[in-house]
């Protein structure tokens, strides 16, 4: 080992290096290039996640009915019930409809909640609005409080034509420990 | 100056210090490596017990042993301590024991920071083992760290991200001094196209280790600024996306994979020409077969979440680009049978384990391809089926070329011969476990039960009973393999220096045991 292969090493490493830091970089760079990416497929496009869901103007689609079924689950080590008050609407595309989800603290004291909605089929999710929705927000209750949260949404008349049943799910997960709620939206 | 004066000091040390300092504080390329191994083994034999404590829950429906949360916790330590701290360190072993020997280099490049990766691997093991006992206990979402289910985690999740940190580290570490190794320090003569295979194979996984490990890093990293941040890259409340986290992840994941199989088809095309006594079929297209599988192995990683809901075209690129990779390992496996074709073959225990790889890594591969196809994978997606691909190309895949490297090298290593008797034994009890393990895995997938879950529907019984018979006796056969490397540590008959009497290369010219300090002047090609 003498002194000019440790030049040579040097060289090589540094370039490694180099390639090291810019892979960080390119994993933060994904970021901005899949925003790219779903603007340009139309597939989970950020800005109609933070846009307002706007109920269309047009006149519902009378000749079609669609079921919009209603679930709702909490992780086993929650003391908490959330139920839908029914398990499915029959709806017309471009109608605006109301659901309540019966929400319960069953834990003897005070605890916070937050509600992660989730829409299936994928292809549907874009033609799914909600014009109010309990979900994100932290729900505080009392100790045994019971409470109904209501939910406005409306199938869009562009629903795929083969979509004729949809599921709506809340998740509720324990506030205290969800991670730091994100600033905007 | 002062680094050029180390260095020579460095060359000055006629024998290794004694007791405990050699082994921590030494830089010698053969030390490390039997530090690596001997780490590797025994982060196997921890991950093992947590397979069995798994398996054992699994053997009838109902919860049994453990409550469902500490399920998750296990399976998820089991599968981050498989990955980066047996597979992955055990390949690095051989690297650093084999890659100067072979290439006639008197060390690795950068002996200290070899010294430190392996320090840094061992903390962060320790670190992400204790994340155990922590209040909360361990990430249980799985190796993957999904958002949301990842962010759930108590107060072990910025202590599980650290050690991931510190693994990458080292492991970007040890990439560097393998590539500035072998580019740099191969003996006169030696250009990159005679360099032996495993050689090759570790090149390439040393390149796509600094590709993606900091990838990973990355995204773990916003992980943790989501959860402590308030950033929302995941987050949807704040205009994240959770997809977002699985197709970074994936960047990583996928090659990740091949990180752990290139070096066992390295090992893999040692043992075969040296048992079939014949030069390996194929030379060329076997290194350009590893370059092209590293190549595709950044394109596919989307068919790890065809389930996302992602557009038809994006679907059938990622089945089409994973389906290729087919092609080159095709061309590999061609080329291993070829080498065997008329061959004069004998069976010691490094020709017994490569041969079950060839078959069995071949059929793990076969239904990798089942799961390329994009509408059936919607069926396969988080079953039982994904459960016994991936053990497939792992266990019978990478571990067994480990194993089958371990055999085939020892001898070389300790300067004694060990019990080929007994050795077979370990591999028969080992090739027969491992397929009662896992191949009825298969038949559960399909039959429709999903991973991760501790409890499952009464006509899974019988198949699930099987599957924990057949991991019970993998696992204790693997006490019969700590049990030969320890005798043949101790001693034995003496090995020659050539060993096998088909194996060509340098490492086969100097003694068995090499002395501490092997080619100080670059050697000869014959």
């Amino acid at each position: 080992m003498n002194t000019p292969q440790h030049g040579r090493h040097r060289g090589l490493v540094a370039r490694l290096l180099l390639m090291a830091a810019a892979s960080f970089a390119f994993g933060f760079a994904l970021v901005p290039l899949y925003d790219v990416f779903c603007e340009v497929t139309g597939f989970g496009s950020r800005e109609r996640l933070r846009g307002p869901a706007v109920a269309a103007a047009a006149a519902p689609d009378r000749a079609r009915t669609v079921t919009v079924e209603f679930t709702a689950s909490v992780p086993s080590d929650m003391a908490w019930r959330l139920q839908p008050q029914v398990a499915a609407l029959e709806v017309q595309p471009g109608q605006l409809y109301e659901a309540h989800f019966i929400a319960t603290n069953l834990a003897p004291h005070a605890a916070t909640a937050v509600a992660v909605p989730g829409v299936t089929p994928a292809r549907a999710l874009r033609h799914f609005r909600k014009t109010e929705c309990f979900c994100f927000a932290p729900q505080s209750f009392a100790a045994g409080e019971q409470r109904e949260l209501p939910v406005r949404f409306l199938v869009d008349r562009e629903l795929p034509a083969g979509v004729d049943r949809l599921t709506l799910a809340y998740t509720f997960y324990d506030a205290a420990r969800a991670p730091a709620s994100g600033g905007g939206g | 100056m002062v680094e050029a004066a180390v260095a020579m000091d460095h060359a000055g040390h006629a024998a290794p210090a004694r007791g405990l300092t050699r082994w921590l504080t030494s830089t010698n390329h053969k030390d490390i490596g039997t530090l690596y191994l001997v780490f590797a083994l025994v982060m196997f034999l921890v991950g093992g017990a947590m397979a069995l404590l798994i398996r054992a829950e699994l053997h009838a429906p109902g919860l049994q042993l453990v409550n469902p949360g500490f399920y998750n916790q296990i399976l998820t330590v089991h599968a981050l301590l498989m990955v980066f701290g047996a597979v992955m360190p055990a390949t690095v072993g051989l690297a650093n024991w084999m890659i100067p020997l072979q290439i006639g280099a008197a060390d690795m490049a950068l002996p200290r920071l070899n010294l430190f990766s392996f320090w840094l691997l061992f903390f962060a093991s320790v670190l992400l083992t204790s994340t155990l006992f922590l209040p909360g206990g361990a990430p249980a979402a799985g190796w993957t760290l999904y958002p949301p289910l990842v962010l759930q985690s108590g107060s072990a999740f910025p202590v599980a991200i650290f050690s991931i940190h510190l693994m990458g580290a080292s492991s970007i570490m040890g990439a560097i001094n393998v590539i500035v190794t072998v580019l740099n320090m191969r003996t006169p003569g030696m250009t990159l196209l005679k360099m032996p295979l495993f050689c090759w194979a570790w090149l390439i996984t040393a390149y796509l280790l600094i590709a993606v490990m900091p990838v990973f890093a990355g995204s773990v990293t916003m992980l943790l600024t989501d959860y402590f941040l308030a950033t929302s890259f995941f987050n949807p409340a704040g205009g994240g996306d959770p997809v977002l986290y699985q197709h970074v992840f994936w960047f990583f994941g996928h090659p990740e994979v091949y990180i752990m199989i290139l070096p066992a088809f390295g090992i893999v095309s040692e043992i075969i020409p040296t048992f079939a006594r014949k030069p390996i079929f194929g030379y060329d297209s076997m290194v350009y077969a590893i370059a092209s599988i590293a190549f595709l192995s950044f394109i596919v990683w989307a068919h790890h979440m065809f389930t996302v809901g992602m557009p038809v075209a994006g679907q059938l690129f990622f089945m089409m680009a994973t389906m290729l990779i087919a092609v080159p390992t095709g061309v590999k496996v061609f080329n291993w049978t070829a080498t065997l074709w008329r061959g004069s073959i004998s069976f010691e225990p490094p020709m017994l384990f490569a041969l079950a790889f060839l078959f069995l890594f071949t059929l793990g591969g076969l239904s990798g391809l089942m799961m390329a196809i994009a509408p059936v994978d919607l069926q396969y997606h988080d079953s039982y089926f994904i459960v016994a691909h991936f053990h497939y190309v792992l266990v019978p895949g990478a571990v067994f070329a480990i194993i089958a490297g371990v055999y085939y090298w020892l001898p070389k290593w300790t300067g004694h011969q060990y019990s080929v008797r007994l050795g077979q034994w370990h591999f028969w009890l080992t090739a027969i476990s491992v397929n009662v393990m896992f191949f009825p895995q298969h038949f559960l997938g399909l039959a429709g039960m999903p991973r991760r879950i501790p409890d499952y529907a009464t006509p899974f019984a019988d198949w699930n009973a099987v599957s924990t018979i057949g991991s019970f006796v993998f696992g204790f056969a693997q006490l019969l393999f700590v049990w030969l490397v320890w005798r043949c540590a101790r001693g034995g008959e003496r090995a020659t220096a050539q060993v096998w009497d088909g194996a060509h290369g340098l490492e086969w010219t100097v003694p068995s045991p090499p002395p501490y300090h092997t080619f100080a002047t670059p050697p000869e090609l014959r």
